[in-house]
């Protein structure tokens, strides 16, 4: 039985993994900003098979609660081996151009409080010697464009942070993974047109607690987005700024 | 691209579809109509709701509680049977039954009130139905069960998503001591000889199904009875399925393929009795994820109709119809339903027998031959399935269907289908 902490945990694609990890008899901890929301799922992973399950109301950009909310987990699991970070927003882009507020806002949510948590996670793991740290990234992150960059900012700096993270704690035994999914088909992405690339919230998850098991540093997911990213990456940046992207 | 049903015929897309993901919210306000769309596996359209707005039901997908003394679960709408699968197996809990996919929500189970190979033994999915919540466009909630609110629920079970929104519904789900099913093969020629050892199945066999050769000159076929293993490992080892990433531009599936196909499946090596998991024998077609694209851009029907008990002539008639028309396709199901009645007011089945099969969509070629064998199923007294109809006429689904003024009533003033659209034109 292993010891999990999530939060974000309202997300479509984490709400898929604590049905698997719940099958498998784990114990969990759930953390999201909607009470309600928290008591369905633990109502469904409960019936699901885990071990145990808490939950705990908090809004991830509330910096200093994130001590308290650890210390909570960790009363409820009795330890703690792997932590999921899933929690996102898509910005509008457009919104954002014209309001530095809601940039800076967007900015914090994707991207600094995941900072906060990882700092968080990553000094407890590094102490114990073990454990993992798996945060969900974005393929968006892996280059700036013009139609979501505050997003894509936010995500290129999260991704930048793990990859420090991880040189620091590789030698304590500790796994830190950035998870890359590509376009999924969740709440986040209801208004845009589906096609042949989009994937289910639930193989994502599967990849994730795959990518978990084999102690994997990076996943892109589905893993065809790793080649579409390498092509992305590599063309000029002359060419690429014009680019309608 | 927008919510289709599984046949991917053309049709006119929502004009919005929204997630639907809590249960104690009220109804979206909306300028035109409503439907929920569980996962689209209905073929035609029953869950297509062209300009208005679709409510992607699949968002309501949490277990809420089970009891281990009775197998009842209690579920929102949007869990797939293959969740309750991948998580009560396991503990030896089985579906009490199930349809040819698994990928299909308790919601939509019961708005088709589906069947199963054994519906001899155990009726259609609504007869283990114990209660369910109908959301109203007006903000009501009902419980609905055979006692309380009864009409509403007779209304909704089978009544195709236009009664309102299915927030959860408690089900019954029946013991199993393994994940095995132990199978027996017979091959047969000719009707009479399918009905006499399906006759003599049924009367031993809690799952019976028959594949049969449309295109051959005198049918022939494979009854496949089945039985839950009686012990054995409960684990699940099913395969993670295979999926056809995109639609080719034509059909791949055409009068050559289908005689080479036909003629391989009859004569296959087929062991007499064998032990296999339960996902092959339940769901043979959902080892390939999206096997519907195989039929190319145009999409593609499934006419399947039930007839009752003493119409075997009717049978062979429509056999020999499609033989000689020369079109339908290798995944055709020929299965008797029992006498259980179904507490729905619309469902499909009747105390008789069901054909289920493909055709490839040749537009008027297509449309022709169904008419043809719509004249044939209504003067036995039959009827088609709403889940895979794209094309009957209104009139034929009212006249084959004695309650349809009944249930008329309950109808959600705000819900609305193409399929109904259709219905009541
Ligand atoms: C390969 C395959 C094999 C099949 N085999 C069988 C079989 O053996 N027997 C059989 O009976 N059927 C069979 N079917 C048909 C399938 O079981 C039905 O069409 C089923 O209803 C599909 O469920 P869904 O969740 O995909 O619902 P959808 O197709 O999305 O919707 C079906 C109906 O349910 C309504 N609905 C969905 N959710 C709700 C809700 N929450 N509240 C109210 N209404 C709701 C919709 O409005 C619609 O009218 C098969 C289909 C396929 C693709
Ligand atoms: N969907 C995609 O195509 C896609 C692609 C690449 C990466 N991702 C990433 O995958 C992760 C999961 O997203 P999803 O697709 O599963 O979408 P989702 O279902 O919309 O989940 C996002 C979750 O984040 C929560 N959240 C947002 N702001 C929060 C805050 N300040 N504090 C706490 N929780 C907050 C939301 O909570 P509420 O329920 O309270 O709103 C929601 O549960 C995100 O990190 C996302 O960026 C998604």
């Amino acid at each position: 039985m292993q010891k999990i902490l999530i939060v974000g945990a309202a997300s479509a694609i984490a709400e898929a993994a604590a049905r698997r990890w719940a099958s498998g008899g784990n114990a969990l901890f759930l953390v999201g900003r909607n009470a309600a929301r928290l008591e369905t799922i633990a109502g469904d992973v409960r019936v699901s098979g885990a071990a145990s399950v808490g939950v705990f109301a908090m809004d991830a950009n509330e910096v200093a609660a994130h001590p308290a909310m650890l210390q909570a987990a960790e009363k409820s699991l009795g330890g703690l081996d792997i932590a999921l970070i899933a929690h996102g927003t898509l910005p509008d882009q457009k919104a954002c151009e014209r309001s530095v507020e809601l940039t800076l806002r967007e900015i914090g949510t994707n991207g600094l409080s995941v900072v906060a948590l990882a700092t968080l996670l990553g000094e407890r793991f590094g102490k114990q010697g073990s454990g993992s740290v798996a945060v969900i990234g974005s393929v968006a992150g892996d280059r700036g464009r013009q139609s979501n960059y505050v997003y894509g900012a936010a995500k290129g700096m999260v991704g930048l942070f793990l990859q420090g993270l991880r040189n620091r704690l590789a030698s304590k035994g500790v796994q830190v993974l950035t998870v890359k999914p590509g376009f999924v088909d969740t709440p986040m992405t209801a208004a845009f047109k589906k096609g042949a690339l989009w994937a289910q919230p639930d193989d994502i998850a599967a990849g994730i607690l795959r990518a978990i098991g084999k102690k994997r540093d990076v996943v892109y997911l589905p893993g065809f987005w790793r080649a579409i990213m390498t092509v992305i990456r590599h063309i000029p940046e002359s060419v690429f700024k014009k680019m309608s992207l | 691209m927008a919510l289709t049903s599984w046949g991917q015929l053309p049709a006119s897309p929502a004009a919005e579809e929204r997630w639907w993901d809590e249960r104690s919210a009220p109804l979206p306000e909306v300028g035109g109509t409503l439907l929920a769309y569980g996962n689209g596996r209905s073929y035609g359209d029953v869950c297509l709701n062209g300009g208005g707005t679709l409510l992607r039901g699949r968002g309501l997908w949490h277990f809420i509680s089970f009891d281990p003394e009775n197998g009842r679960l209690v579920c929102e709408a949007g869990v797939l049977l293959a969740d309750i699968l991948d998580v009560f197996v396991p503990r030896g809990w089985f579906l009490p039954v199930t349809p040819g996919t698994r990928f299909v929500t308790v919601g939509g189970a019961i708005a088709n009130d589906v069947h199963g190979k054994n519906h001899h033994r155990a009726g259609t999915f609504g007869r283990h139905v114990r209660r369910f919540e109908l959301l109203r466009s007006d903000g009501s909630r009902r419980v609905c069960s055979l006692t309380e609110n009864a009409e509403w629920f007779a209304a909704t079970i089978g009544g195709l998503g236009l009664t309102g929104l299915m927030t959860w519904a408690e089900i019954e789900l029946r013991r199993i001591a393994g994940s095995g099913v132990a199978v027996e093969n017979r091959r047969f020629t000719g009707i009479d000889e399918f009905f006499a050892i399906n006759a003599e199945a049924e009367a031993r066999h809690e799952y019976t199904v028959a594949w049969i050769d449309c295109l051959a000159n005198t049918p022939r076929g494979i009854l496949m009875a089945g039985d839950h293993a009686e012990s054995g490992s409960l684990a699940d080892v099913a395969k993670r399925p295979l999926s056809l990433p995109a639609t080719p531009p034509i059909s791949l599936v055409n009068g050559l393929t289908l005689r080479a196909f036909n003629f391989a499946y009859f004569h296959r090596p087929l062991p007499a009795t064998a032990v296999v998991h339960y996902v092959p024998y339940f769901y043979p077609l959902d080892g390939i994820l999206h096997w519907n694209r195989l039929y190319g851009r145009k999409g593609f029907y499934q006419y399947q109709c039930a007839l009752p008990s003493g119409a075997r002539d009717a049978l062979g008639e429509i056999l020999r119809g499609i033989a000689v028309s020369g079109q339908g396709s290798f995944l055709a199901v020929l299965k008797t339903f029992g006498e259980i009645p179904s507490p729905g007011l619309l469902s499909f089945p009747l105390p008789g027998m069901t054909l289920a099969l493909d055709f490839s969509n040749s537009g008027s070629e297509t449309l022709a031959l169904f008419d043809r064998l719509d004249a044939i199923v209504g003067a036995a007294g039959g009827r088609l399935y709403p889940a895979k109809d794209a094309r009957m006429s209104g009139r034929f689904f009212r006249g084959s269907n004695p309650r349809f003024d009944e249930f008329a009533n309950f109808i959600d003033p705000k819900f609305s289908s193409d399929f109904w659209r259709r219905a009541t034109a």
